[in-house]
C-alpha cells in the first residue's frame, strides 16, 4: 500500500492505545523501573514510559522469548504422547514504543528465523504484531543507526511510525495494511495529513565512518592478534547477547522426568565459556579472545555474507548494558584500525 | 603523577609485576578496567569514587593468568575478596601484589598479615540504595519480601553477569550450567530463575564479601547482590565468621567447630 499520512495528538495517542487494550488487543510498551526500562505488558497507559533512549532490553522477546516451550511429552501406557504447541493461537499484539531501530531489527530477526525451514513460531508472532514506533528526537554517544542501515526517521519493520513534531503532535506515517487496519478502529482520533518534512524534528546520529568496509576487512582478521587486547576485559556474560534486538542464539533443553517433560528453547551467548564446549571437553573457542571475535565476526562478517545486513543495528544497548564497559562503536574503531595496521604491507 | 601511577610505575620497573590491573578512563564517563604492561602506559590508570568494580574477578581468566605476575588496583571490598580466595586455596598469598586503593591514598600489600590488617581497618560500606533497601526488606512480612523478589527476579534473563562480575563466583560450571542431567532447572522461567539466584545465595553464605560487585553489573538493575549479603550476614551472627578478613579462616558452612551454635537443629 501507498503510505497514508496523519496528524495526531499526544492526548489521542493515549486515548488510541487505551482504545487498543479495552479493545482487547493485547499492547506491550516501555515501562521504567527504577532507572530501567522494559516493554512489558501494558494495562493502563498512564504506565507507559516515553523516555527518549531505546529500552534497557530490546523488544525482541515479543518474537523470541527468553524460554519457550516448544511441545511437551507425557508416558501414555506403553506409548509417549507429544503435545505440539500451535503457533496458530499465538494471539495478535500491539507493539508501541519501539524505535526505529527496533522495528528494522524485528524485521532481520523474522527473517532470520525464517531463513531455510521457518521457525513457526517466530514466525507467526511476527504476523501477529503490529509495530508502533516513534521516531528518535534524541541519540546519545552509543547509537551508529545510521551507520548501520536504519536511521532516527527510519520506517522498516513499523506498521506506524509517529514522529513528535512539537506542541504535543505527532505526524503520522501509516506504513502497513496491518498498521492500517488498527486504525480503522479509532477513526476520530487524528486528522487526514500530507507527507511532511519531518528531518528537522530527528536526532543527529554521530555516524561510525570504520563500519563502512569493515565487515570486507574482518574476513581476513580471523587469526590477528588484535582480539586478544580487544577482550581483555570482557567478562564472558551474556548482558550484551540479551539486550540485543538481533542476537538469535538459542539453547534447548529438556526439563522434567523420561516419562513427563516439555522441550524448552532458552537464549544463549557465545560469551559462555559453555557456548561450544564440545562433550569430549575440548572447546574451540576456550578463552574470551575467541569469544568476543566470534561476536563481531558473527555480527559484521558472517550476517552480512549471508543477508546482506549486519546483526546490528546500532541501537547502542549492549553498550549501555556491559559490565566492563566493551563499548561497541569504540571497539568497531578500535578493531578497525587495528586490522588494517597489521595488514599494511 | 598519582601516587597511584607512580607506585604502579615502580613495580613494573622492578618486575615486581609485570600487569598492573587497574582502572581506566571508558566511555560515558564511566571507569573500566586496564591492563597496564609498560611504565608507559600507567598514566591509564585512574582512581576515584567510581571506581568499584572488584577487579580480583581477573585473576581467575587464563588470558590474564598468561600475562605474568599481577599487582591489582583494590577497593577495600577487592582486599576482602583476594583474602577469602587465599582462604579458599584459590590465589596463592604472595602471588599478587596489592595496591589498595581507598580516596586518595594507596597502600602497598605484598603479605597476608598486610592484607589482613587493611581489611580490618576498612569496614564494610554499603551503599545507600542498598542499604535503604535492606532495611525496608527487613520491614516486610515474608509474603511481601517474596512478592518483592518475585517482581525483581521476573526481569533477570539469566545473563550472569552477576556470577561474571563477582571474584568468589569461580566455579569453572556453576550449578545452573549443569544440563546432562540438570542439577536445578537450566531454563529463565521464573522457577529458574528463582533456583538458581537461591543456590547462589546459598552458595556465597559465609563467602561473600559485600563488594557490591554483582549489583553493579547486573543490566537489569536488579539489587540481586543483596541475596548473598544477607546469607552472609546470617552466617556472621551464628558463626561469628565474617568473611574476607582472615587469609587462613576455613569457610564457614565447611568446616566445623565444637562450640558452634545448634540452635537451627531440630
Ligand atoms: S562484552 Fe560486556 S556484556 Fe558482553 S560478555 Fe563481555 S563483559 Fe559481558
Ligand atoms: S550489537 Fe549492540 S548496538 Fe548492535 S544491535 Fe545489538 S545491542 Fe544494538
Ligand atoms: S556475591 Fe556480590 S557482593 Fe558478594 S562477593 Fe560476589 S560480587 Fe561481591
Ligand atoms: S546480572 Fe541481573 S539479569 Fe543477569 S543473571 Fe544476574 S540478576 Fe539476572
Amino acid at each position: 500500500m501507498s503510505t497514508h499520512h496523519g496528524v495526531l495528538s499526544h492526548q489521542n495517542l493515549l486515548k488510541l492505545l487505551s482504545g487498543i487494550t479495552a479493545g482487547g488487543m493485547e499492547l506491550y510498551a516501555p515501562r521504567k523501573t527504577g532507572q530501567k526500562v522494559f516493554f512489558d505488558h501494558i494495562t493502563d497507559v498512564r504506565e507507559i514510559a516515553f523516555d527518549p533512549l531505546p529500552t534497557t532490553e530490546s523488544p525482541k522477546a515479543l518474537l523470541f522469548p527468553r524460554v519457550e516451550r516448544l511441545l511437551s511429552f507425557a508416558r501414555d501406557g506403553e506409548s509417549m504422547r507429544v503435545d505440539d504447541r500451535c503457533a496458530d493461537l499465538m494471539p495478535r499484539r500491539v507493539l508501541f514504543g519501539t524505535r526505529p531501530c527496533d522495528a528494522v531489527a524485528l524485521q532481520r530477526l523474522a527473517e532470520f528465523f525464517a531463513d531455510g525451514i521457518e521457525d513457526m513460531f517466530v514466525g507467526k508472532r511476527r504476523e501477529q504484531l503490529v509495530v508502533i514506533s516513534l521516531s528518535c528526537a534524541v541519540a546519545d554517544a552509543d547509537c551508529f543507526c545510521t551507520s548501520a542501515g536504519s536511521g532516527p526517521g527510519d520506517g522498516t519493520g513499523s506498521d506506524i511510525l509517529l514522529t513528535a513534531s512539537g506542541g504535543e503532535r505527532y505526524d503520522m506515517e501509516v506504513l502497513t495494511d496491518r498498521g492500517r487496519e488498527v486504525l480503522a478502529t479509532f477513526a476520530g482520533l487524528w486528522d487526514e495529513g500530507s507527507p511532511a518534512d519531518t528531518s528537522g524534528y530527528l536526532a543527529v546520529v554521530e555516524p561510525l565512518p570504520a563500519l563502512a568496509g569493515f565487515g570486507a576487512k574482518l574476513a581476513g582478521a580471523f587469526a590477528s592478534t588484535v582480539w586478544k587486547d580487544a577482550s581483555l576485559r570482557c567478562l564472558g556474560c551474556g548482558a550484551c547477547a540479551y539486550v540485543c534486538p538481533l542476537c538469535s542464539c538459542f539453547d534447548i533443553e529438556d526439563e522434567g522426568t523420561p516419562s513427563k517433560g516439555s522441550r524448552l528453547r532458552c537464549w544463549d551467548s557465545c560469551g559462555f565459556s559453555l557456548f561450544t564446549l564440545h562433550t569430549s571437553g575440548h572447546n574451540p573457542r576456550p578463552t574470551q579472545t575467541e569469544r568476543w571475535r566470534q561476536r563481531v565476526m558473527h555480527k559484521f562478517s558472517y550476517m552480512p555474507a549471508r543477508f546482506g545486513h549486519a546483526g546490528c543495528v546500532g541501537c547502542g544497548r549492549c553498550s549501555r548494558a556491559c559490565p566492563a564497559d566493551m563499548n561497541l562503536r569504540e571497539q568497531i574503531t578500535m578493531l578497525d584500525a587495528g586490522i588494517a595496521l597489521q595488514s599494511a604491507p | 603523577m598519582s601516587a597511584l601511577q607512580v607506585q604502579a610505575g615502580e613495580l613494573l620497573a622492578s618486575g615486581k609485576a609485570e600487569v598492573v590491573i587497574g582502572y581506566g578512563e571508558g566511555t560515558r564517563g564511566r571507569v573500566r578496567p586496564v591492563f597496564v604492561r609498560t611504565r608507559a602506559d600507567v598514566s591509564l590508570l585512574v582512581f576515584d569514587g567510581r571506581c568499584t568494580a572488584n577487579l580480583t574477578v581477573y585473576l581467575a581468566k587464563p588470558e590474564v593468568g598468561r600475562m605474568g605476575k599481577a599487582a591489582i588496583v583494590a577497593t577495600p571490598g577487592a582486599v576482602r575478596s583476594l583474602i577469602q580466595l587465599i582462604a579458599e586455596h584459590q590465589v596463592d598469598p604472595g602471588e599478587v601484589v596489592v595496591l589498595a586503593a581507598d580516596d586518595d591514598a594507596v597502600t602497598l600489600l605484598t603479605d597476608p598479615a598486610a592484607l589482613e590488617a587493611y581489611a580490618a581497618a576498612h569496614p564494610v560500606t554499603i551503599p545507600p540504595e542498598a542499604k535503604a533497601v535492606t532495611e525496608s526488606l527487613a520491614r516486610m512480612s515474608a509474603q511481601e519480601r517474596r512478592a518483592f523478589w518475585d517482581a525483581e527476579l521476573s526481569r533477570c534473563f539469566k545473563c550472569y553477569a552477576c556470577r561474571s562480575a563477582c571474584a568468589l563466583c569461580y566455579c569453572t560450571r556453576c550449578i545452573t550450567d549443569m544440563n546432562q542431567p540438570q542439577w536445578v532447572c537450566v531454563a529463565p522461567h521464573a522457577l529458574g530463575v528463582m533456583e538458581w539466584h537461591l543456590n547462589r545465595a546459598m552458595h556465597m553464605a559465609g563467602r561473600c564479601v559485600q563488594c557490591g560487585s554483582c549489583t553493579s553489573a547486573c543490566p537489569a538493575g536488579i539489587p540481586i547482590g543483596l541475596l548473598a549479603m544477607e546469607a552472609s550476614r546470617s552466617v556472621e551472627k551464628e558463626f561469628g565468621a565474617q568473611a574476607g578478613l582472615r587469609c587462613d579462616a576455613p569457610p564457614a558452612l565447611s568446616s566445623f567447630a565444637a562450640d558452634d551454635r545448634e540452635s537451627f537443629i531440630l
